[in-house]
């Protein structure tokens, strides 16, 4: 049994989905799709482990040896980035059963759960394969059922913004496909430890830049990178803020895992790096989705577009930490991977409440909100100072990390201007924070409650984890750290 | 009780924020409240107080905590200065809960649970700077007394509060983000450690342009210390209740400021290096400009509270030149000042506060003739008055002779004219106002018949609770003239395993 563990990761919530239909009575389905991501989440804990202690797992598909069959290769990057994917699926999850109640019509419960197991799978998928080709397979999988997710809210505009997503995913799921496929006709593989092998035979060829370009242009795409953000915010604002929460949390991880993986272990930190001008050009974009989302963020009246575009601007701190290209900026990446998924889900679980008591995300509606739903209101007060990074929480681990690596590379003006822009994070922030605890009490006509415990439970479970891993950081830095080593180590060579 | 002098320091921090628990359970019974916080007062008094005496003994105190980040722990121990700032904080905090009863009550402020519970929490955040043991454990225990401050500026809830919190925010913030952040992460690249030790981490031979640089970085960004131009969240803030006013932007935040510095001059960069620098003549002139331009800036005030902000502002710039002086005597004179100007200004602040409570008066404007209906009121201001202004018979005569020494043994003499002509400043912004208050010459004709008019102004003072705050932190001011020497002893042995050879 332990020895199908990488396959079962992503088989099991597979064959979830489609018993969800069968189920079809929507409280039983949603237990059993909470059960489903609970195995997953468990069959991750178990990889990590393994993989923490006897290094990489090879698993093949179907007995099938590679490069012929499809291989299964997790290492520390990907166990990391499993644990975090089933981990928040698990959380949201939990919350999902009351949070939809109020935002999808009845009918259509049973559906969104069968979806929601898919894109788990997709996403589980992606991150769990060592071949090319199926990285695209599990990318559709992961997107489609993304486009569905997020048509299903309430308001008519959700529609249009899937719409627009559907188009941007599509292109950029088309792209590493031709990437992928202008590779496969230079080595003739597409298992990804082969075509690590075989490329830099052929680096300087005309055809491998293309398929290169292709590849991180499309991947950029999927991850948000500034300027090609633009279907994200209507996304995440008009999905069902389950969704919302879920994707926020993982879905931009797992493209962001996708550009280390082809950069670092398929073409290579030389040719990444040195050959092409990569690391300027990550810099100056990641820095710019800084300041121009984070700026954009200040000026959102819907706390659901504010957070989005606070979304692009971590995402720009990510990718800044992944420019740098060293061990140290490469951890700050990984560690702000799992750092923002838990942020994130924190706050949009929490607007989620809001959503669910109120019907509307406006900021204007959070006018005393401190009184009437104080525990939701301080989970968004801690998930908004984890944002900004005030020590203690996770994102002050993150920031102190990304700076570190900024000087130890010497480059102080950026350091500098990265924490200039986290100054932006507490205008935003604070928006929300005198709304709701220093603006008088809006005049409704029902008396709003406290959210219900099936919401709050998961939300301050993803708060304390906030602060516990802000206060604890053992498991995340190291599993970031020793992660980061090993992609180095394949490249053989050190960090300058 | 036995405890071991280990759990003791851990008591400091941990009681005051353990008490938020009990006084939110007793919001429905003010008394009960009010008994609650100055019992924790009194401990925490008691405990600090068998620390001193542990410390007195020679006895070394380290508390490990956990590891935060690999490298990075959170760590307490005690030495002299910080045993000076948690013996400061926590006298004056008994002295506080007794007088804002008073205040509080008569005020009819609302929300006084919140207020209580933030203010316990910021004490003991206090209590953690004081006894940090590095960089590291100060810096995390300074971001979260701006953010359990916070809710305090804003009390009162109105627009101009949210103004006032908006700025003590983020002036606060960020530059503990922008510059105090960078410089101590950078300081960490370089040295390898961020604990505090006598004679400083550098390695002599540290590229002096960087440490230079990350001096700079480390005064601006200790904004708590309200060096110019970031001194701007300091009158901000006088929007808050007095008791917050007096404790916290007097006492506790402010000293916290300065003590930061005093902590990263002495023990971070050491004073052999701190003299070699090239930026430490620029932030010493800078320190000196905001010395006069706060005091000018005082004497335009016609909000007592206001001016008393301003007056705060320059006198820190005191402390922050002792430190930069980086001779022996400075040194002294601003762990000293610390101490003598706490006592000073908050009996100021009280003093405002038992104005504005019983007469509703907060211009200076207003204040003529007062004399006679707050007599004990208006002496203690006097006093305190002296106190801050340096001269006998009151304690801030040591600090400033100190300091004043201290920029003569470094040959500044542009500095020492600045300090000297500023404590003339001070004389010309605090004494009108008793002045005023016990001789109201200054009234005009009318306003003067008008008193006679209505015959013997009967005396009516503020609060018996906040009478007798006001009493005693005067009667400390006193005290501290005739009777300086623990103090003194405490000043001197922050230098003392060093060995200074700069100076003396």
């Amino acid at each position: 049994m332990l020895a199908h563990l990488p396959v079962l990761q992503v088989i099991v919530p597979l064959m979830g989905a489609p018993v969800c239909v069968l189920l079809s009575r929507p409280r039983l389905v949603w237990l059993f799709a909470l059960l489903v991501s609970s195995l997953a989440f468990i069959i991750s804990i178990l990889l990590l482990q393994q993989v923490m202690v006897s290094g990489t797992i090879i698993y093949e598909l179907g007995g099938w040896e590679a490069p012929w069959g499809i291989e299964y290769r997790i290492d520390k990057l990907n166990a990391f980035l499993l644990l975090i994917i089933s981990a928040i699926s698990t959380v949201v999850l939990f919350a999902a059963q009351t949070s939809i109640e109020k935002e999808i019509s009845a009918d259509k419960h049973t559906l969104f759960y069968t979806l929601y197991l898919l894109s788990l799978t997709g996403m589980l998928g992606i991150v769990a394969t060592g071949d090319a080709f199926n990285v695209f397979v599990f990318l559709e999988i992961s997107s489609l059922s993304a486009y569905t997710l997020i048509a299903l809210g309430k308001d008519r505009r959700a529609l249009w913004a899937s719409y627009q997503y559907l188009i941007m995913g599509t292109i950029g799921a088309t792209f590493i496909l031709i990437g992928i496929g202008l590779m496969y006709q230079m080595t003739g593989t597409l298992n990804m430890d082969d075509l690590a092998k075989r490329l830099p035979e052929v680096a300087q060829t005309h055809t491998v830049l293309t398929a290169f370009t292709f590849v991180i242009v499309g991947i950029c795409l999927k991850l948000a990178l500034f300027p090609l953000h633009l279907w994200l915010p209507n996304a995440y604002a008009y999905a069902p803020s389950i969704v919302t929460a879920f994707f926020a949390a993982t879905a931009t991880k797992v493209a962001i895992y996708l550009l280390i993986r082809f950069t670092y272990s398929v073409f290579g930190l030389s040719f990444s790096f040195t050959t092409l001008p990569l690391q300027i050009l990550f810099m100056v974009f990641g820095l710019l989705g800084i300041l121009v989302a984070s700026t954009a963020a200040i000026y959102q009246t819907n706390v659901k577009h504010l957070f989005a575009y606070s979304s692009i601007a971590q995402i720009g701190y990510m990718i800044v930490g992944f420019s740098i290209s060293t061990i140290t900026g490469l951890t700050a990446t990984l560690l702000h991977m799992f750092n923002h998924a838990l942020m994130k889900a924190a706050l949009f679980l929490a607007l989620g409440a809001v959503m669910y008591r109120i019907g509307s995300v406006q900021i204007n509606q959070f006018q005393g909100l401190g009184r009437q739903m104080p525990l939701t209101m301080a989970a968004v007060v801690v998930g908004g100072l984890s944002l900004i990074g005030v020590p203690l929480t996770v994102g002050f681990v993150s920031k102190w990390y990304l700076v570190s690596a900024l000087i130890e590379k010497g480059w102080w003006p950026i350091a500098l201007l990265i924490l200039l822009a986290s100054l932006l994070t507490i205008i935003y922030v604070w928006r929300i924070v005198e709304a709701a605890y220093f603006k008088p009490l809006l005049s409704r006509k029902k008396v709003i409650k406290e959210a219900p415990l099936t919401l709050l439970i998961p939300i301050w479970l993803l708060v304390m984890a906030n602060i516990y891993f802000g206060v604890d950081t053992r498991l995340s830095v190291q599993v970031s750290q020793a992660a980061a080593e090993s992609l180095f180590q394949i490249q053989g060579e050190v960090s300058p | 009780m036995n405890l071991s002098l280990e759990l003791m320091l851990q008591l400091c921090i941990i009681l005051p924020i353990l008490t938020v628990l009990p006084i939110t359970l007793t919001r429905r019974q003010p008394n009960l409240r009010e008994t609650v916080s100055i019992t924790i007062s009194l401990i925490l008094f008691y405990c600090v107080i068998t620390l001193y005496q542990g410390i007195a003994q020679g006895e070394h105190i380290n508390v490990f905590w956990w590891e935060l980040i690999p490298g990075l722990q959170l760590r307490f121990s005690i030495e002299p200065l910080g045993m000076l700032f948690a013996l400061i904080t926590s006298f004056l905090w008994i002295m506080t809960s007794i007088y804002s009863i008073g205040y509080m009550r008569s005020h009819h402020e609302k929300n006084q649970t919140r207020f209580y519970s933030c203010f316990t929490f910021s004490i003991g955040t206090v209590m953690g700077i004081a006894f940090s043991a590095n960089l590291f454990t100060l810096f995390i225990f300074y971001e979260l007394l701006t953010l359990s401050t916070y809710p305090l500026v804003t009390h009162a809830g109105t627009k101009n509060a949210k103004q006032g919190g908006r700025i003590y925010l983020g002036i606060l913030l960020s530059t503990s983000i922008v510059f105090f952040l960078l410089a101590m992460i950078s300081t960490w690249l370089v040295t390898g450690t961020l604990d505090f030790k006598t004679g400083g981490v550098f390695d002599p031979e540290v590229n002096k342009v960087l440490a230079s640089g990350l001096l700079v970085l480390f005064v601006f960004g200790i904004g708590k210390a309200a060096i110019m131009p970031f001194h701007l969240w300091l009158p901000a803030a006088m929007v808050a209740p007095t008791p917050v006013s007096a404790l916290l932007h007097a006492v506790a935040v402010v000293k916290a400021g300065v003590f930061t510095v005093l902590k990263v001059c002495v023990f971070i960069f050491g004073l052999d290096l701190l003299s070699v620098l090239s930026s430490t003549q620029f932030l010493l002139y800078i320190a000196g400009i905001t010395v006069f331009m706060a005091s000018i800036i005082a004497m335009r005030q016609d909000n007592l509270k206001a001016r008393l902000a301003y007056s705060t502002i320059s006198q820190l710039g005191y402390v922050t030149i002792g430190a930069l002086l980086a001779t022996s005597s400075g040194v002294i004179g601003s762990s000293m000042h610390m101490a003598m100007h706490a006592f000073g200004k908050i009996t100021l602040f009280f003093c405002a506060g038992a104005i504005l409570v019983t007469t509703h008066k907060s211009k200076i404007s207003e204040m003529g003739g007062l004399g006679r209906q707050m007599p004990i009121t208006m002496g203690a201001f006097f006093i305190a008055s002296l106190s801050c202004i340096g001269v006998p018979p009151a304690g801030g005569t040591w600090s400033k002779w100190y300091v004043l020494m201290g920029t003569m043994e470094a040959e500044q003499f542009i500095l020492m004219a600045i300090l000297m002509l500023s404590s003339l400043l001070n004389i010309a912004y605090l004494l009108p106002i008793p002045f005023q208050a016990f001789f109201p010459n200054g009234l005009s004709k009318e306003a003067l018949r008008l008193s006679r008019g209505a015959g013997d102004i009967p005396i009516k003072e503020a609060p018996l609770a906040s009478l007798i705050a006001i009493c005693i932190t005067t009667l400390g001011c006193l005290l501290l003239f005739v009777y300086p020497q623990p103090l003194f002893e405490l000043a001197t042995a922050i230098l003392e395993p060093s060995g200074v050879t700069n100076g003396k």
